[in-house]
């Protein structure tokens, strides 16, 4: 049995500092980690590799550097990493990656289960993971609370369904994007770093991937467009109330009220 | 295909490279190259003080007839028994980019027994509710609910899709948009509609540092997810529309998920979670003004939390507890009553959407990231605002 943990690299920092007058990020150097989402997504596999001897794979799309992260992921239980790096892959948006990532995982070849963190910290979409399903059309659940079981055959878990929670089943091949609390991740394994020296490292190209289609890679395969980046107005300025508590009080009503945060009487 | 540097031109200053976000342009054999972490933002081309980067323009698919693709569709959220309030936003939302095109705003609902809801949803101006009505559909599963959402669009051919993001919202909208191999946009916080039908889609990246503004221009329909509480609800208007029951008598409905129980989600005490958070400080020490901020928060649908020394006297546990050496929150909104915002209470919340502080010292610490600043007796303020709330709801 195979799984695939898809892992990606981002920025080690998620505050980025703006020059206000040219609108240009500042940022001293580019220090990159794991996504800390993923960290849950490869505990997961190891849960499930413990009851299931699946082995587990670390799958990712990026440049050079992202060899970091798999070599992360070794210590982290993953036994093949796989990195997508080719400047075909450049200007992807959400449906260009997911296209492609699906593509890596067909090409690593007879894999039962994908399991996505539950977003990455540069992107915040949580968009992949169910859109790598819809691409190799097999059944997902997004917002997995807790693994209850796994076999051979397939998971049970609990499942976020907003005002509910579901225990649901579901069956190989299938997809899991999982929940930051299912899991507590371990530290990153000294032990496992060493040993993981040799583990097959793989770096595809675009060409390298049998049964891709071109034109669903990269920008030309991305649907969307960044028209601009722009610094966001700051319309929130900082409002000082002083005097009378009546009408203080009053105007901290309106405030609530003009901000959606007393719910409106239907 | 997207980023092109001209190695001829390239002074090699390292200039993008350095101001690359996402690290996707690297050194190599000598030369600047882009890689798959390009996200097209083009900073690189801004910053380049000798114009070596440019951008090719990707061709439109000349296939694609926007005039095929109208009307805008609305994602119904809802749990059987009554409508999610997201719903009337995006609907409110999905009135004024219709406007713009002269266009109508089409629902799709999907749930076992719901006709009865459908209806309440042509009170806010809606032309047609489409109603996908199984005992199949009970429960959220994407697989089966992206097989209805698909038939519906195919059907409708909108030329936008609307869904809330939510917990099950987030999970569907992908799919749908991975079928159609169309654009999704995640979170939204504006929207709007341009007279050739393009969808302007804006959101923020970098944690709300940038705004990235989108466009699905060569492709149908276009995708947006929007989150709780951004957008104006609709108004209610006298009902013009219609609700139409999809039959898909010989449709099979099959799911490849098996819900095997569904259950409440149990109450907890977390305060990180939490939308809203009133929280309590040394400031307050009137057992009586505690009880009325209790309400406070209840009334605004929000928790109590405090700063240490209320954990410490034992009238709080230790869970309510904001700062280092309690819980990191980052709510919707946080009111404070009678806290001074020391270093180790403001580093737990200081990331909080609304920041409204009430103190009665002017040079409270608190007041340097507030976003409302009251300078006033918490005792006071909690009585009076307490008696708005009070005086809102029963009206």
């Amino acid at each position: 049995m195979n799984i695939v943990v898809c892992v990606k690299q981002v920025p080690a920092t998620q505050k980025v500092d703006i020059d206000p007058k040219t609108g240009v990020l500042l940022r001293n150097g580019i220090e990159s980690k794991l996504n800390p989402f993923d960290l849950v997504a490869l505990e997961a596999a190891k849960w499930i590799a413990d009851k299931t001897d699946a082995k587990i794979h670390a799958l990712s799309m990026g440049p050079n550097s992202a060899i970091e992260v798999l070599r992360e992921s070794f210590a982290l239980g993953a036994k093949e990493g796989w990195l997508l790096s080719d400047r075909k892959f450049a200007g992807a948006d959400v449906l260009a990656t997911s296209y492609a990532l699906a593509c890596g995982i067909r090409q690593i070849g007879d894999v039962d289960l994908i399991i996505c963190g539950k977003q990455t910290t540069d992107g915040d979409t949580a968009q992949v993971g169910p859109e790598i399903a819809e691409v190799l059309g097999i059944p997902h659940i997004s917002w997995a609370l807790e693994l209850i079981e796994a076999d051979a055959k397939g998971l049970i878990i609990k499942q976020d369904l907003g005002s509910m929670d579901a225990l649901v089943r579901m069956e190989y091949p299938c997809l899991i994007s999982v929940e930051k609390a299912m899991f507590q991740p371990d530290l990153p394994s000294y032990r496992l770093y060493k040993e993981s020296k040799d583990y097959p490292l793989h770096i595809l190209s675009a060409d390298d991937l049998t049964d891709v289609d071109m034109t669903r890679i990269g920008l030309d395969g991305s649907p969307t467009q960044v028209e601009k980046i722009f610094i966001p107005s700051h319309d929130v300025k900082a409002t000082r109330l002083e005097g009378d508590p009546e009408k203080i009080s009053q105007d901290l009503f309106s405030i609530l009220k003009k901000n959606k945060l007393i719910k409106e009487v239907q | 295909m997207g980023i092109i540097i001209d190695h001829n031109k390239c002074i090699l200053c390292n200039n993008c490279l350095t101001k690359c976000p996402f690290g996707a342009l690297e050194l190599k054999d000598g030369k600047v190259e882009v890689n798959a972490a390009c996200k097209m933002c083009r900073l690189c081309l801004k910053n380049c003080p000798v114009e070596a980067i440019t951008e090719e323009k990707v061709t439109i698919k000349p296939s694609l007839n926007k005039d095929e693709w109208r009307d805008i569709l609305v994602y119904v959220e809802h749990d059987g028994k009554s409508i999610h309030p997201i719903t009337y936003e995006l609907i409110g939302k999905a009135l004024e980019l219709a406007k713009v095109i002269d266009e109508k705003v089409i629902c799709l609902m999907i749930g076992d027994k719901i006709k009865d809801l459908a209806y309440e949803l042509l009170e806010y101006g809606v032309s047609q509710v489409d109603v996908y009505d199984r005992k199949e559909l009970k429960y959220f599963r994407a697989d089966l609910y992206k097989d209805v959402f698909v038939d519906c669009i195919k059907r409708r051919k909108p030329n936008t899709v609307l869904v809330g993001a939510t917990v099950s919202g987030r999970s569907l909208a992908p799919r749908v948009a991975a079928y159609f191999k169309t654009g999704l946009t995640a979170d939204c916080t504006v929207l709007k509609m341009r007279e050739d039908t393009d969808l302007v889609q804006i959101r923020p990246a970098f944690g709300g540092n940038i705004m990235a503004q989108i466009l699905t221009t060569a492709n149908r329909p276009q995708f947006a997810t929007v989150r709780y509480k951004v957008m104006d609800q609709a108004k209610r208007v006298k009902p013009f529309g219609k609700v139409e029951i999809i039959d898909q008598k010989g449709s099979d409905l099959t799911s490849k998920i098996e819900i095997l129980k569904v259950e409440e989600k149990p109450t907890s005490e977390s305060i990180e979670d939490a939308e809203v958070l009133v929280a309590i400080g040394r400031g307050i020490k009137d057992e009586k003004t505690i009880t009325k901020i209790e309400k406070i928060a209840e009334l605004l649908h929000g928790k109590i939390a405090c700063s240490r020394p209320l954990v410490e006297d034992g009238r709080y546990s230790v869970y309510r507890q904001i700062g280092l050496s309690g819980r990191s929150v980052k709510p919707k909104l946080i009111i404070t009553f009678g806290i001074s915002g020391a270093i180790q209470f403001t580093a737990g919340m200081k990331d909080s959407e609304m920041i409204i502080a009430i103190n009665t010292d002017p040079e409270a610490a608190i007041f340097d990231i507030a976003h409302v600043a009251i300078v006033a007796d918490g005792n006071i303020i909690a009585d009076k605002l307490l008696r708005y709330l009070e005086e809102n709801k029963n009206a």
